[in-house]
């Protein structure tokens, strides 16, 4: 469960996230969909807490991660934005050494790290160097080890940006899953199709404000539309324009 | 704190596995630089060599005219070529970029016999300074043999010998052994502290601007561990490098110290293995500080080619005290016992001399070095706290 209010974040004179509200459920998997440079990454950036707010806050299982960053992240798994993998290590160490981060033992993460690159389909490239992966092989490899230490709330930045189309269904498929045992999924997308493929619940967010959180038949109705992308094109030109959301 | 140690195995463990950093620590450092010094002493070793020991080589034309002047030569180490060639053909030899040549005239022996002087003809060709050297040698060889001749007679008609002597010169020379070999020991604890800081670059680099630059910060930001305490796991690799590579860098000039033969050059080096652990202990304290030192450097950068060049200028910084202390010809004292680096420089030079420094100056080195080392590091943490860490 994610909640945030009020979150706010500005670089200099530029407020990238004015007053954002939202909230993500267990059990469903959430989007948040906006143009390039609405706020997406920064917003998510401070709900995995590498930025603090300058204002708001927000909770990650009813924990702040204002006052208690390190227990918040404890209950998160990450996939940021072009997530880098350390060369020298194999995709396995890689995602052993998150788990011996996150404080696992040493046989429960070799139990974890086998389990989940079996899931994701890694056994060809598992104990090779990280080095000269391909886009796909990266972002399965960065997948598990945010996900090693089995982190109710899963937060992923822009998740199948340069991902082939068998990457993406296995992404897809693994992100259906993880809904299905429970899990808190919150991802961003610029891409109508993705969020609308994948999601329950959309935020849309442009120019650093939310502009409506709803599930997608909500939002086409609300748009007075049958395709989820007219609406969302409607949406944010109306926020564009002034008008009321 | 564990987290610490497990950022520590984990760097430590894949710094092992990159080739470029392992050749930086194991092979330019301790293999590299030994074997570079070691050339340049050995070098300086020979041609430090007195001249009159070193055999010479003079072509002479008409060597049986004077026999005994031959001999006297050979007796100082000249090897004689008897060459057969007259005085034209013996300028010619000389011209075409032969050594010096000495032509004996025929009547020589006569001359000699009658009192009168008795004339050698030494061609060389003078704007070559190796023949230089040759011909100011043989010059004072002859004056000798014909001094030798002046005496004998001189004594053969009753008269002091010491008459010819009115003035005695006699140049001394005050350069110790210890001081002419300075600059060579200098030149050694440069390349120890050097090869040290080197070793940790890598890491030190790879902690901000290299993390960074593949992308990697940001999740290893995600995990449950204080920010600092990560870059104090990555400070402690970079440290464990470097004393790797300082433990093999002094036990491989230790090697090749003993096998140059350093005592022709008149250094008294004693460079066993308690010296050899000497310096590692008066070297371990700037470790610390090094590793600190580099890492905060590179936390300003914006790439990781950026980093390698404000860093490697860094790298300068702690060898600047050993220039100045050579130039400026500084002895070891309380006060500059507090500057790091140039504290361990000295360090090394009293042990290679066998001139051991007050118990207090030693404390005074690691003391300081250790401080200056926690307050870099604990910089480098609040550093990585910073939120545009990650640019
Ligand atoms: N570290 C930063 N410094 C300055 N400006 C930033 C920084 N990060 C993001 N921004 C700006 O904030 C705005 C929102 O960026 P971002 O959250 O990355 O958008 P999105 O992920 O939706 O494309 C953009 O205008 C971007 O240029
Ligand atoms: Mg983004």
């Amino acid at each position: 469960m994610i909640e945030a209010r009020g979150l706010t974040k500005r670089f200099g004179a530029l407020t990238a996230v004015d007053s954002v509200a939202l909230r993500a459920v267990d059990g469903r998997i959430t989007g948040l969909l906006g143009p390039n440079g609405a706020g997406k990454s920064t917003t998510l950036r401070m709900l995995y807490t590498v930025l603090a707010p300058d204002g708001g806050e927000a909770w990650i299982d009813g924990i702040s991660v204002v006052h208690a960053p390190l227990e918040a992240r404890r209950r998160m798994g990450v996939l940021p934005h072009g997530a880098g993998l350390y060369p020298n290590l194999t995709a396995r160490e890689n995602i052993e050494y998150f788990g011996t981060l996150q404080g696992l033992s040493r046989a429960v993460r070799r139990a974890r790290a086998a389990e989940l690159i079996e899931r994701l389909e890694m056994a060809t490239f598992a104990d090779r160097p990280a080095k000269g992966f391909s886009q796909g092989q990266r972002v399965k490899t960065a997948l598990a080890r945010a996900l090693i230490h089995q982190p109710r709330n899963v937060l992923l930045d822009e998740p199948t940006n340069g991902l082939d189309v068998m990457a993406v269904r296995t992404l897809r498929r693994l992100l259906g899953e993880l809904r299905a045992e429970g899990h808190c999924i919150l991802f961003s997308s610029h891409v109508m199709q993705e969020v609308a493929a994948l999601c329950d619940e959309v935020i849309i967010i442009a120019a650093g404000t939310v502009i409506v959180q709803a599930t997608p038949d909500e939002l086409r109705a609300r748009a007075g539309t049958q395709s989820l992308e007219e609406a969302f094109v409607r949406l944010v030109g109306l926020e564009g324009e002034g008008g009321p959301a | 704190m564990k987290a610490i140690w497990r950022v520590f195995r984990k760097e430590f463990g894949e710094t092992l596995r990159e080739r470029r950093s392992l050749i930086t620590t194991l092979v330019v450092g301790p293999l590299l630089m030994p074997a570079l010094i070691g050339v340049v002493l050995s070098l300086a070793i020979r041609h430090s060599g007195t001249p009159s020991s070193r055999p010479m080589a003079l072509a002479v034309a008409h060597a049986e005219r004077a026999p005994q002047l031959m001999a006297f030569l050979a007796q100082y180490g000249v090897r004689i070529e008897a060459v057969h060639a007259d005085r034209r053909q013996s300028r010619r030899r000389v011209e075409r970029s032969h050594g010096p040549l000495l032509y004996v005239p025929r009547d020589f022996g006569a001359r000699l016999a009658s009192g009168k002087p008795a004339a050698l003809r030494l061609y060389a060709d003078e704007s070559n300074r190796a023949v230089q050297g040759r011909v100011r040698r043989l010059s004072t060889l002859i004056g000798l043999y014909g001094g030798t001749i002046a005496r004998l007679r001189l004594v053969a008609r009753g008269l002091d010998p010491q008459l010819l002597t009115p003035i005695a010169l006699h140049p001394i020379d005050v350069s110790t052994p210890q001081s002419r070999a300075a600059l060579a020991l200098g030149m050694l604890s440069y390349a120890i502290l050097f090869t040290m800081l080197m070793s940790g670059l890598y890491i030190a680099i790879d902690a901000t601007a290299g993390e960074r630059e593949r992308g990697s910060l940001e999740p290893l930001l995600t995990m449950p561990v204080r920010r600092e305490h990560l870059v104090y796991g990555k400070m402690l690799a970079a440290c464990a490098m470097m004393v790797i590579s300082l433990v093999l860098t002094v036990a491989a000039f230790a090697f090749a110290m003993r096998h140059i033969g350093l005592d022709r050059l008149g250094m008294s080096v004693n460079f066993g293995p308690a010296v050899a652990a000497g310096i590692v202990l008066g070297c371990l304290p700037l470790i610390p500080a090094g590793a600190a030192l580099m890492t905060l450097v590179a936390s300003f950068t914006r790439s990781y080619r950026e980093a390698q060049t404000y860093v490697g200028l860094v790298l300068l910084i702690p060898t600047l005290p050993l220039i100045f202390a050579s130039i400026m010809g500084l002895q070891p004292r309380a006060a500059l016992m507090a500057v790091p680096s140039l504290s361990q420089h000295f360090i090394i030079m009293s042990l290679l001399r066998a001139q051991p420094l007050p118990a207090l100056d030693i404390a005074i080195s690691a003391t300081v070095s250790l401080a200056l080392g926690a307050v870099l590091m604990f910089l480098a943490g609040r550093l990585y706290r910073r939120e545009n860490l990650l640019g």
